[in-house]
């Protein structure tokens, strides 16, 4: 067992720094771009990409929105103009095939800060604090649709931390920086993983919209686990690991099909034995299905020397 | 076992309970934090087309496209700490104006409707509407003839019109009230910025708080009478008038 306070030890030794961040420092590149390609203009003056998040103008032809906006614009009981609503679907087409919250993972600009809040907590060896239920953001999504509805406003937008991260990065801050510290000091000291895991509607209205996506992290190499729970200690939402890494025994897996899955790829990186990968929710092989060829390649991965120290 | 059961079952329900309560006391809190978002200074004016503030406020969805597009830097969105609500587009008509873009750019922008694309004559918007709010300090009102608010009108001689009157300091000068006509004013603000006061003496404010209303069953006589082509009640006899007795 590697230490839980270091997870990913083991894949570093093994496959060196860089692979075993590489789903990483690839979201961590992808959530700079998109944020890079909307500052583009107001910095440079490139206008490549107008608007934010929330609804958004590229290249002067392809409109994107946010689906979730737009729902509680519906609930306030206004019907958006048909370049928003082609916008949403566009963008919900995306989601439904890659996963809804790949939104979370690659581009939230709340996630680099929630993750850092986590990385420092784990860093001073914080214990988890308070937990609301995980399902309590799916609450919170119905209550945000209700007050649209009895308000007639976009009512989560008087409040969401991302829209104002992101609107403010692009369009001025002005006290936004403080729900940043908001953000990052409740998942620091009140709750880990509190923000994303348990209360953002954001993430659990794009979990909704992946719910039967098509690009699904796979455990297929299960049965080469060797129980140090480093996935368990990096991923976000790691109650949706169980059923597809240990769910052999029941016939389960090894797709992990949770909608709470972000596709941030932890799990893929922080693995020294090559048990999990990017692939698609059919195809629910095990490892014990596979030709013969690769199941000897992975046998022989998994008693390369320097593993389960 | 079936206690086993019952008292999971029970937990399950508390549990839910719990974040039932707690879901509901927060939609709560947000539902009265977006009421009380919901005012808006007088000094913050929305874009041309704008849908009626409570109907704006459920359709536009912050992105800023409408800012983007509009080419002398008049709308911005209000960041946090800003007194209107938060990422909404609005502009203070005393810092830029709106120059009433004969193609509209900003209404073209939005993508949600938010800004009507109903509106294609930027003469029909209603941002506001100008008021000389200040009778004290207006040059016009003094005596001078200052003039700029009617002079850089983009509706010139209908939004704002001269209107003499008789100047009773002087006795022999005539006063040229500038005179806001609301079925013409855009509320542009153009007038407001080129006030040459400290504080501008003419002010574009909310239509809603600077227009009155007639109510709904009132019938101007005069023009009844002139619809009818006759007196409202026939046979009124008009009597003599009185007038006051003058002595010598
Ligand atoms: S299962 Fe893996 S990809 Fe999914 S959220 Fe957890 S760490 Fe990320
Ligand atoms: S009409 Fe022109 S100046 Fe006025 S807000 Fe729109 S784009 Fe800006
Ligand atoms: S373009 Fe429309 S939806 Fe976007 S900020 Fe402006 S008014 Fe709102
Ligand atoms: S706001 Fe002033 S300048 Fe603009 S139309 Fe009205 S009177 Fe004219």
């Amino acid at each position: 067992m590697s230490a839980q306070r270091n997870p990913g030890a083991a894949a570093v030794e093994r496959y060196g720094w860089p692979r075993a961040h590489r789903w990483l420092l690839m979201r961590r590149a992808s959530q700079l771009l998109i944020l890079g390609l909307f500052l583009l203009g107001p910095v440079a003056g490139v206008w490549l990409v107008k608007g934010n998040l929330a609804s958004s103008l590229t290249l002067d032809w392809l409109p994107l929105s946010d689906p979730y906006v737009l729902v509680q614009s519906l609930f306030a009981g206004h019907v958006a103009a048909g370049t928003a609503l082609l916008g949403a679907l566009i963008v919900l087409a995306v989601y439904a095939a890659v996963g809804g919250r790949v939104y979370c993972a690659w581009v939230c600009p709340v996630n680099a800060v929630t993750d850092g809040a986590h990385w420092l907590r784990s860093r001073l060896g914080l214990q988890k604090g308070w937990q609301p239920k995980r399902n309590t953001r799916l609450w919170l999504l119905g209550a945000t649709l209700a007050v649209s509805l009895a308000t007639g406003t976009i009512a989560w937008e008087f409040v969401n931390p991302v829209s104002m991260v992101f609107r403010g990065l692009v369009f001025g801050m002005g006290l936004a920086w403080a729900v940043v510290a908001a953000v990052f000091l409740f998942d620091l000291v009140v709750s880990r993983r509190g923000w994303c895991g348990h209360i953002c509607p954001v993430g659990a209205f794009y979990g909704l919209v992946g719910s039967a996506s098509l690009l699904r992290v796979r455990a297929d190499r299960r049965a080469a686990c060797d129980d140090c729970m480093d996935c368990f200690a990096v991923c976000p939402e790691p109650q949706v690991l169980t059923p597809a890494l240990k769910g052999a025994r029941h016939g389960r897996g090894p797709v992990i099909l949770s909608p709470d899955c972000s596709n941030c790829g932890r799990c893929i990186d922080v693995c020294s034995q090559e048990v999990f990968r990017f692939g698609t929710r059919f195809d629910n092989r095990t490892w014990s299905d596979l030709p013969e060829p690769e199941q000897r390649k992975g046998r022989n991965a998994a008693s390369a020397p320097g593993v389960g120290t | 076992m079936p206690d086993q059961k019952s008292v999971n079952r029970r937990r399950f329900l508390a549990g839910t309970a719990r974040t039932a309560c707690g879901v509901g006391l927060a939609g709560l809190l947000l539902a009265l934090y977006a009421g009380s978002a919901r005012s808006r200074p007088a000094t913050a004016l929305r874009a041309p087309g704008a849908l009626p503030e409570d109907a704006f406020l459920g359709a536009c969805v912050r992105c800023g496209l409408c800012v983007r597009d509009c080419p002398y830097d008049t709308l911005r969105l209000a960041t946090l700490g800003e007194p209107v609500a938060l990422g909404t587009p609005y502009f203070v008509a005393r810092e830029v104006p709106c120059e009433m873009c004969e193609d509209i750019p900003c209404v073209k922008a939005c993508p949600t409707g938010a800004l009507d694309p109903g509106l294609t004559d930027i003469d029909d918007a209603r941002m506001g509407v100008a008021v000389l709010v200040d009778h004290e300090t207006c040059l016009n009102y003094l005596g001078l003839r200052c003039d700029v608010c009617y002079r850089v009108c983009p509706v010139f001689g209908k939004a704002i019109t001269l209107e003499r009157l008789h100047n009773p300091r002087t006795g022999r000068h005539a006063l040229f009230i500038p005179t806001v006509h609301s079925d013409h004013c855009t509320g542009c603000g153009k007038c407001e910025r080129s006030c040459v006061l400290e504080e501008a003496a003419i002010k574009v404010l909310p239509r809603k708080v600077a227009l009155g209303e007639l109510g709904h069953h009132y019938q101007l006589g005069w023009e009844e009478k002139a619809k009818r082509g006759e007196s409202l009640v026939p046979g009124l006899i008009d009597l003599p008038d009185r007038l006051p007795e003058v002595r010598p």
